[in-house]
């Protein structure tokens, strides 16, 4: 090829690539720290896959701004039998992006589908849910016992299409550890208000709008693009420069420079994510501390002085720059109606230091701490921050602030549990006290789910005993009473440290609206851009 | 001849075995893959069962065993995070890097050649000691300040060049992708290419500076004057084409170098090539992806080598005797 011939054909590549984009479509760039990867929704159950992959694929309820469950593809549904079955009446005339119906058929593939082995999404319908179809859009759930939370997460249980799967090889779902890589992983056909046109995994989403959704519309947008950009700095870059419109998160050191500027502003608002401190209390001699033959936490006192000895209103103001909200209970208040009753211990290094003598600690002991450093907002700063208040009461705290890859292999159950004090953040998936309870306040035993993110083994037979009832209650009021005293005695025996719940921060252009989630889902099918 | 690659060629093979082991060595310390891959509240029953199916359970040495017998058909396994054949990830990220690696180096050999012959002829000059202070700079400053300062100049406060991606591409045959062809990929490309190019092209200039002004001190150079050479033909002719031996060899070792070292400019500009993907990698604990990579960066500068090798003997006659022999 000569010069010409070249210049000539790049000429046209040129003027065909800007024929290619529509005049006056309204597109929507945004930018995440974290990569969409993979499209099917049974892989990977993380909000951020999952505010992805709620713009293409709808579950039977839906959650709103407020996160209030609302109908999705169930129109509406009735509990009957005391909880034991639910009745669920489909939305009629909904279409799949491929231009199938949607039918009863669907929901009880999708149910399979959801707890077939390798899907990560198998806790979203209990294990024994029989779902049989009455007529073509009702469906009834079949339950062994009464479970008055069932639909609590159905908002992400995506309903998936059972022909679409069939014709495609995709009927069973696309496990975490994949081998081969499936169709429903690179493909989607959902009932959404939008659609995928390309996804190239790590590089870019084209998301367009489904002009055939059953909804009414609350955005303006014809085209959504997406793309990872996992540096901070040229994340906020991309914001200020208008190359991108929506940015999430922005950090925290960034917020000023951003709302400064003439181009964008930041969100904000406080996140469901509680973040705490955890011990082990279950070992009869801690792994990483100076006192032998004995564990100190394993002392009601020594839990509290640490209660009393770190200043949650200085962690606010010093590394959280504000953007935090100090919390009293292990669950955020937005989720927990009496949450208003309970308050933190008065900070007190003084009288903490005395607790600490009297359980036999005059000058204190020594204690290692594990620390993610590059899972939460700041949480390598909030644990430097621990260590010196702790100090204060003579504990000397040894920090392991390390990236979450080795952290949580260390930590977890799989890790052995291999943990004296740590930091840790929890959201209930479920939005609700019974999810706090039995996942990070129940007694860990072989076998059991129960207690398995309970890191450092708090037990109470009496919690167990509630939570077990709090699951099957269905009156709210008595439900919220149970919770209300299953939280009294934790807080009561100080099993953890409540720090706070971080704050959420979007960075967003000027020329867009959007509202904002508290469960951080980035939903842009409630954007509009001028 | 024959000879000597046969026997670099063994020698490389020895080297990329010995990459493999230090990489997988070293893997077993970046954490856990499985946390990385399911949430955290996910039962640990199917934690366990992921785990298996992985083969991690297996000893090191059997997992090492398994990787060498895929990598010698090219199969290096299944991206965790992404559920694709790694090498078909790798293949669509090649055209990014290489296209922004050549992009930086030739721009820092052009001008590193350039301001390395002025300042060697015209030493004294004003324009001399501000390339000087440039190079300075260029040596000093680490890539993703650099990067940092441009995105924040050109971008942000100008809003000239766009600062992150790759622009529009434009798809040629199978499996390259190119931004050469539209204005948009075009521009996209300056930034990152001056980011990645500027250390490079301050070493090229210091080192043809260095070169020429050794150079222009020999007897040839001295005796051409005597002969009343023309002065555009010793600088060029002769001063020149002597001092390109050590640029050849530094520049054609730094283009492996440009290439790996793209990872810390791909991230600042979000540059969608193989170095983004490898650094989340890293993050993820994505094994296969690192694995894969590190592998290709090990034969790339395996072969550089070797080409470079056999560029001296085409430069420099010396050589290919002692090659033959």
């Amino acid at each position: 090829m000569n010069l010409r011939k070249f210049l000539l054909a790049a000429g046209a590549a040129i003027a065909l690539s800007v024929a290619l984009s529509p005049a006056h479509a309204v597109t929507l760039r945004y930018a995440n720290q974290g990569d969409l990867k993979s499209l099917d929704p049974y892989t990977l159950n993380e909000t951020t896959a999952n505010a992805h992959l709620g713009h293409v694929y709808e579950g039977l309820t839906s959650r709103g701004k407020d996160l209030k469950i609302g109908p999705g593809l169930a129109e509406r549904w009735e509990v009957l039998d005391g909880a034991k079955r639910w009745r669920f009446h489909l939305r009629k005339g909904v279409k799949f992006h491929n231009g199938e119906d949607f039918t009863a058929d669907d929901v009880i593939f999708s149910a399979d589908r959801v707890r077939a082995t390798g899907s990560n999404f198998q806790t979203r319908v209990p294990k024994g849910a029989k779902f049989v179809k009455v007529d073509s859009h009702t469906v009834d759930v079949e339950l062994e016992s009464p479970n008055p939370i069932m639909i609590a997460q159905w908002d992400t249980w995506y309903i998936m299409s059972k022909k679409w799967a069939e014709a495609n090889n995709a009927v069973a779902p696309t496990p975490a550890a994949a081998t081969t890589p499936s169709h429903a992983s690179l493909n989607t056909n959902g009932t959404g208000p939008f659609r995928i046109e390309s996804h190239q995994p790590g590089v870019k989403t084209v998301f367009k709008v489904n002009a055939a959704w059953w909804g009414k519309k609350e955005h303006n947008l014809d085209e959504i693009v997406f793309t990872p950009i996992p540096n901070d700095a040229t994340r906020v870059a991309a914001l200020l420069s208008g190359e991108v419109d929506v940015i999430e998160p922005v950090p925290v050191q960034d917020i000023a420079r951003v709302n400064s500027s003439t181009s964008a502003k930041v969100l904000a608002g406080p996140e469901l994510r509680t973040i705490f401190l955890g011990f082990d209390q279950i070992r009869d001699e801690l792994l990483e501390s100076n006192v032998k033959g004995k564990n100190p936490f394993k002392d009601v006192r020594v839990r509290q002085a640490f209660n009393m000895a770190i200043d949650k209103e200085t962690i606010k103001a010093r590394v959280m720059r504000g953007l935090s909200t100090p919390s009293a209970i292990m669950i955020a208040p937005s989720l927990f109606t009496h949450s208003k009753d309970f308050t933190s211990p008065k900070f007190d290094p003084d009288a903490a230091k005395k607790l600490l003598a009297d359980a036999g600690y005059p000058n204190g002991f020594e204690v290692g701490m594990d620390c993610p450093n590059d899972r939460y907002v700041n949480d390598g700063p909030i644990c430097q921050a621990v260590v010196g208040m702790l100090a204060r009461i003579g504990v000397k705290v040894n920090l392991n602030a390390q990236p979450k890859a080795q952290y949580f292999a260390k930590v977890l159950k799989s890790g052995g549990y291999k943990t004296s004090f740590y930091l840790l953040g929890w959201t209930p998936g479920t939005f609700d006290s019974h999810n706090v309870l039995h996942d990070i306040h129940g007694c860990r035993s072989e076998g059991s789910p129960r207690g398995e993110s309970n890191l450092g083994g708090y037990c109470n037979k009496k919690v167990d005993e509630l939570t077990d009832k709090i699951l099957v209650e269905s009156d709210p009021v008595k439900r919220d009473a149970m919770i209300k005293e299953a939280f009294q005695i934790t807080t009561g025996e100080f099993g953890y440290v409540p720090l706070h719940q971080q704050a959420l921060s979007w960075g967003v252009s000027q020329k867009v609206e959007l509202s904002q989630r508290a469960d951080n889902s980035v939903l842009l099918y409630w954007a509009k851009k001028n | 001849m024959l000879a000597f690659v046969i026997r670099r060629i063994m020698q490389s093979a020895a080297v990329m075995l010995a990459v493999a082991l230090i990489a997988f060595l070293m893997f077993r310390f970046v954490g856990d893959p499985v946390n990385q891959m399911v949430g955290v509240d996910t039962p640990q029953e199917e934690v366990a069962r992921l785990r298996e199916s992985l083969g991690l359970n297996d000893p090191t040495i059997v997992q090492f065993g398994r990787f060498i017998g895929n990598a010698l058909h090219f199969d290096f396994g299944v991206s965790y995070q992404f559920r694709q054949p790694v090498t078909r990830l790798l293949a669509e990220r090649a055209p990014a890097t290489l296209e922004l690696a050549f992009t930086a180096a030739a721009f820092a050999l052009v001008v590193g050649l350039i301001m390395g012959v002025y300042c060697a002829l015209r030493r004294d000059s004003w324009l001399a000691q501000l390339f000087q202070a440039i190079s300075l700079i260029g040596v000093s400053l680490p890539t993703f300040l650099i990067g940092i300062l441009l995105i924040y100049l050109f971008a942000v406060v100008l809003g000239w060049l766009p600062s992150n991606g790759r622009g529009q591409v434009v798809k040629i045959g199978d499996w390259w992708t190119t931004g050469f062809l539209t204005t948009s990929g075009l521009r996209a490309l300056v930034l990152p290419a001056i980011t990645l190019g500027l250390f490079q092209m301050t070493l090229i200039m210091r080192l043809v500076r260095a070169e020429m002004l050794e150079v222009m001190r020999t007897d040839y150079i001295k005796f051409a004057k005597a002969r009343g050479l023309r002065t555009r033909s010793i600088h060029f002719g002769h001063a020149l084409k002597n001092t390109l031996i050590p640029v050849i060899t530094i520049a054609g070792l730094q283009l492996g170098s440009i290439i790996a070292f793209a990872i810390i400019t791909e991230t600042v500009f979000n540059w969608p090539g193989m170095g983004l993907l490898f650094l989340k990698a890293v993050q993820n604990v994505d094994i296969p992806i690192m694995a894969a990579y590190l592998m290709l960066i090990g034969l790339l500068f395996v072969l550089i080598n070797l080409l470079v090798d056999l560029t001296y003997g085409l430069v420099d006659p010396r050589l290919r005797i002692a090659m033959r022999s």
